[in-house]
């Protein structure tokens, strides 16, 4: 787009990434692995930590575009990823610290001693780990595409490229200092454009984000179409447009509705109603997802590990609560002004560019426009970056340790490549769909397989190894078949395509019910040292 | 953590910390200290977890409750009461203010509590099991 700055920013941004980790690796050999043994990182730094491996392209980028997009409804997801912290807090961050569990095939292998349950949960969470890392390099497909011209499948391939080649050689592995520093990147990222995106509506004196006659072009403006879609021009003929076609518009027409998004103004800026019964549970499904479904996510889960103890673990959680929820607190406003400054998205289909597009299309090609525009694009590489790499370290971890056999070095470059390519590979193939949309799959998934298992397993003392696996390939197999159909089976409407799209509000339940059964079945299955586990996972740390 | 507590009664505490460590490494549990019945600590000790585990739940499930209703009420009270969503603050809908700025505040606030009675809890746990014996 011929904005100089932001090819230099993502190399920088790159370099920095992977220089900071070779260079912290050789300092934790030294110093800093003890130091996290120790008490030395403070529950501030780990959760900026935390926050800046869980902050996603599809926070970054996915969730402005889905606001701009489908408008109100969709600031769920949000206060779900948020939300999700919150549960992570009251069921399960002291408790599964105290545990001593590194990642989630420990813990089920640690609470229920089962080797089979292990492998069943390191299946679990590789998949969910792949159906992570595609929207991760979707991102990266879409960002370097928009800023530079370049062929979508070449930025995917280039960024798993990058990230896998860093992981196997060693950088940004547990690193708490990078992860931290990407974290305030991101919020730099995106804060410091949103204030001036607002200054400058402040200045084109206000213009309303919902006109009543819908949104209109500002300046005129070419639309090359990346996806077909049937459009209602304003004198309510239909037509169809195909990849491809170009369609110009003069300053001030009206934008042509697109369907299948909220481009009537009320769609957009309210809620539905009660009579519109999918509506209202796709968004309880999706509410439930999201909260639950962080706990799962395999990422998440072994950062814990670096909290000295369960009360820092608590601790730390509730300032990753709070960094993650001040973060969130910006797409909306992108979402929000892209409605005015870059409606012609909404034809495209791109929406998930809002972010990157927005400071260029609302403050202009000045050197100010430029300089916003390339900070945005670092803290998206820096998103899809930190985020892919703990996602591949962990799936890497599981391959290499539980399915391989070996811990040695080797082995677990040998996972990184192959945790690497499988992602890379269904990227290609997935261009069509939303980024935010892919993610909310990965939570329902978590959602209906690991929640489950960690609470029950964490509060309930009768639950056995045979109930955690079946609830597990009941729930989360569940979940996961309406994930494939999803995404490679044929196109539905209606109830089917709610209760499959987003199918968490009827998997948890199910997931739950099941474990508790089963358990209750196989009561004579009780692990003998049920006591002493809970003592170990409950019991403050004064007391050891 | 332990050094700091050198005034307490360190029989009591000693003993349970051998109990989880015993336990965890699956070892039968021996008779160490001629005055106390280990046995009959863990089964008291035993009671003592279950009592914690089932206050720490409770608390986890209230607060969830208020976040259920407080924020879970939402959706629905949007679909049954369309005239809510109109209602504007500083020419914000309603809905944009409770679900893009709001909610974010309530959750850590409801974070914070938590961590707050939850560590008293642990604290009133401490203080029973490390309370000198009569």
């Amino acid at each position: 787009m011929g904005n100089g700055y932001v090819v230099p920013a993502l190399v920088a941004v790159t370099l920095i990434t992977v220089g900071i980790g070779f260079y912290g690796l050789r300092l934790a050999r030294t110093t800093s692995d003890f130091l996290v043994a120790s008490r030395a990182v403070s529950p501030t730094w780990n959760a900026a930590a935390i926050g800046g491996e869980y902050l996603s392209a599809a926070s970054f980028l996915g969730v402005a575009g889905l606001i701009l997009k489908h408008g109100v409804d969709v600031l769920w997801y949000p206060v779900g990823f948020a939300a999700g912290y919150l549960a992570l807090l009251l069921f399960v961050a002291a408790p599964l610290r105290r545990s001593g569990a590194f990642t989630l095939p420990d813990f089920c292998e640690l609470r229920l001693g089962s080797r089979r349950l292990r492998t069943l949960a390191t299946t679990f969470v590789i998949f969910i780990g792949w159906l992570y890392l595609v929207p991760q390099l979707q991102g990266a497909g879409l960002t370097m595409a928009t800023l530079t011209g370049s062929p979508y499948p070449l930025g995917a391939l280039l960024v798993a490229a990058v990230v896998t080649a860093n992981v196997a050689l060693g950088g940004m592995r547990a690193i708490t200092f990078v992860q931290a520093f990407q974290y305030w990147l991101k919020l730099t990222a995106l804060a410091v454009p949103a204030i001036f995106l607002v200054l400058q509506w402040q200045a084109d004196s206000r213009p309303a984000v919902t006109p009543p006659e819908g949104p209109t072009f500002r300046t005129a403006t070419t639309v090359v179409v990346e996806h077909p879609a049937t459009l209602t021009l304003p004198d309510g003929q239909q037509q169809q447009i195909r990849p491809g076609d170009e369609l110009t518009f003069a300053a001030g027409q009206p934008v042509p509705q697109v369907a299948g998004t909220a481009t009537d103004p009320a769609d957009w800026l309210l809620p539905s109603t009660g009579a519109d019964e999918q509506g209202l549970f796709t968004t309880y499904s999706l509410i439930l997802a999201t909260f639950l479904g962080t706990m799962g996510l395999p990422h998440v889960l072994a950062r814990f590990y670096t909290n000295p103890d369960g009360a820092a673990a608590r601790h730390t959680t509730l300032v990753v609560l709070a960094l993650v929820g001040a973060f969130y607190l910006l797409p909306t406003v992108y979402g929000a002004l892209g409605r005015i400054y870059t409606p012609h998205l909404l034809l495209t289909g791109e929406t998930d560019a809002v972010v990157l597009l927005l400071p260029g299309a609302a403050l202009g090609t000045g050197t100010t426009g430029r300089l916003l525009a390339a900070l945005v694009a670092a803290g998206a590489f820096a998103a899809f970056l930190s985020t892919s790499s703990g996602l591949l370290t962990s799936v890497a971890g599981v391959i290499s340790t539980d399915l391989l056999g070996r811990g040695s070095v080797r082995g677990f470059r040998l996972a990184t490549v192959l945790a690497g390519s499988v992602p890379m590979v269904l990227a290609l193939n997935v261009s069509g769909l939303e980024v935010s949309q892919v993610v909310g799959l990965a939570f329902a998934v978590a959602a209906s397989s690991f929640c489950p298992l960690l609470v029950l397993g964490i509060w309930w003392r009768g639950l056995t190894a045979r109930g955690a696996a079946v609830g597990v390939l009941v729930g989360g197999g569940a979940a996961a078949g309406a994930v494939l159909v999803t995404v490679l089976g044929p196109p539905l409407t209606g109830w089917p395509a709610a209760l499959l799209a987003q199918p968490a509000a009827w998997t948890v339940p199910l997931a739950f019910t099941v474990m508790v059964a089963v358990s209750g079945a196989t009561r004579r299955h009780v692990p003998t040292d049920v006591g002493a586990t809970m003592l170990r996972l409950h019991a403050p740390e004064a007391l050891r | 953590m332990v050094a700091a507590d050198d005034r307490v009664s360190a029989r009591t505490r000693i003993v349970l910390a051998d109990v989880v460590r015993r336990e965890s490494r699956g070892e039968q549990l021996r008779t160490e200290h001629p005055h106390t019945e280990l046995t009959e600590q863990t089964r008291v000790g035993e009671a003592l977890v279950r009592g914690l585990v089932r206050a720490q739940l409770s608390l986890a499930l209230r607060l969830w409750l208020v976040v259920a209703v407080g924020l879970g009420g939402l959706p629905w009270l949007f679909a049954i009461a369309p005239s809510v969503s109109r209602v504007t603050v500083l020419g914000v809908h309603l809905p944009w203010v409770l679900l893009g700025g709001l909610s974010f505040p309530f959750l850590v606030l409801v974070g914070w509590a938590y961590v707050r009675l939850a560590e008293r809890n642990e604290q009133d746990f401490t203080d029973l099991i490390q309370r000198p014996e009569r």
